[in-house]
């Protein structure tokens, strides 16, 4: 089970934010086929949100073939973004931690190393669309 | 979907003041509905009409199929939280929810006993020795135990610190959730009914200044800034609820439901809480002489 918060600064709609942390939380395989989202009333008494705001967030799961709701006992996830991908973050993560490192040792800050990394990613995506 | 509150040019004027004037509302079912508005503009008026504790002095208002207080069916399914949170001060806990249970047909027990044991209050206590934050989630816990199909609450939240705010908010989405009843709320802060509203009124200067649900409020009010310019000249389709300018640049908040065209402008979506603010400096530059433009080229 997963837990919703809620960025009010953020100026992204709530109802994004929950189908936002519930495609990350799959992702990150921390949600799999199977699992039980939190229930409607359990995501407004945590959250102090309207209950129609969380019935879109899942309507549109179930729109995007990742959840469905079982009724009277609630909304499960159905589907997968993290594929066979997942057995691969491990490695992944472990480079890019030892990246991380050199960039510190190079002499690099926190808002330097993530303009990097988006710069680079950016330039990257742009050239594999080309 | 049926209206639970409509209004039909509805007015109440005290002597020679009307409080609320020319209001006309149909608030459809299933929503959490936000009243807002600045002090004095008429809320607690609008809403003491739709539980019948004032009459109109023109136009009607029907609650629920019927005009309040029409009958005792009619209010059993209508819960009322006024403002503060009133309390017998020298009742304690347990008394108000015999009285609950005595004075309500519907009367849910078991849901006012659970209640009040989740929230840690004790049975025994005398209610004027409760806190702000216990005195309100007493007086909600009545006004949820009595099943209405639609709450009407006066300024919750109004005198509550933060933490009794968001646990008052977060008791009453979840009885809206478990019941599934339509809710009007009103405050004179729009932030603390941003998270929980799907509807709003904005009420300002005894006048209801715009009403709808807030997804489509938000997608039909757009903020354009670009080159000075007079508001005067916008398409017919565009109304201007707020304009400021510096000698170069102009920047309205405009309401239109057809997409703004005009390349001069940078069109970016605006919050809940500036298109509320909007509204209310409009009621105020209406209130003055002279507010016209003056172009300098």
């Amino acid at each position: 089970m997963i837990e919703f918060h809620l960025d009010a600064r953020s100026g992204v709609a709530p109802y994004l934010q929950l189908i936002h942390q519930v495609r990350q939380a799959l992702r990150l395989g921390l949600l799999r086929e199977g699992d039980q989202l939190p229930t409607v009333k359990d995501v407004v008494a945590r959250l102090a949100i309207n209950p129609n705001t969380v019935l879109k967030a899942y309507r549109e799961l179930e729109y995007q073939g990742l959840a469905a709701a079982r009724p009277g006992i609630g909304t499960f996830v159905t589907g997968t973004l993290s594929g066979a991908s997942l057995a691969a973050h491990g490695p992944l993560r472990r480079d890019l931690r030892r990246w991380l490192a050199k960039a510190r040792r190079a002499g690099l800050d926190d808002e330097s190393i993530e303009a990097l990394f988006l710069n680079t990613f950016r330039s990257a995506s742009e050239e594999d669309i080309a | 979907m049926t209206a639970v509150l409509e209004a039909r040019e509805l007015g109440k004027r005290y002597r020679r003041l009307w409080a609320l004037a020319d209001c006309t509302l149909s608030i459809p079912a299933g929503h959490v509905v936000g009243l807002v508005g600045p002090n004095g503009a008429g809320k607690t008026t609008l809403l003491s009409l739709a539980v019948g504790l004032l009459a109109p002095t023109a136009g009607t208002i029907e609650v629920l199929g019927g005009r309040p207080p029409a009958s005792p069916a009619q209010l059993a399914r209508v819960g009322f939280l006024a403002q503060d949170a009133p309390v017998y001060a020298g009742l304690p806990v347990a008394d108000h929810l015999r009285l609950g249970a005595h004075l309500n047909p519907g009367w849910d027990a078991e849901l006012a006993r659970s209640r009040i044991e989740r929230l840690d209050l004790d049975p025994g206590q005398k209610a004027g020795k409760l806190s702000g934050g216990q005195r309100a989630q007493l007086a909600l816990t009545l006004a949820v135990a009595k099943r209405p199909e639609l709450l009407i609450l006066d300024e919750p939240v109004a005198s509550l610190d933060p933490l009794a705010r968001r646990e008052f908010l977060q008791d009453l989405m979840e009885a809206v959730a478990e019941q599934g009843l339509s809710v009007v709320l009103s405050s004179h802060l729009v932030a603390d009914l941003e998270r929980v509203c799907d509807y709003l009124i904005v009420l300002v200067g005894s006048r209801v200044r715009a009403a709808g649900p807030v997804e489509e409020l938000l997608a039909t009010h757009h903020l354009l800034s670009g080159p000075r310019r007079d508001p005067d000249t916008l398409p017919a389709g565009q109304e201007v609820i707020s304009a400021s300018h510096t000698d170069r640049q102009t920047t309205l908040l405009v309401r239109t439901s057809d997409p703004v065209l005009d390349p001069a402008w940078t069109v970016s979506e605006v919050g809940l809480e500036d298109l509320v603010l909007a509204y209310m400096s409009q009621a105020t530059r209406r209130g003055r002489r002279n507010h016209h433009l003056e172009v300098q080229k």
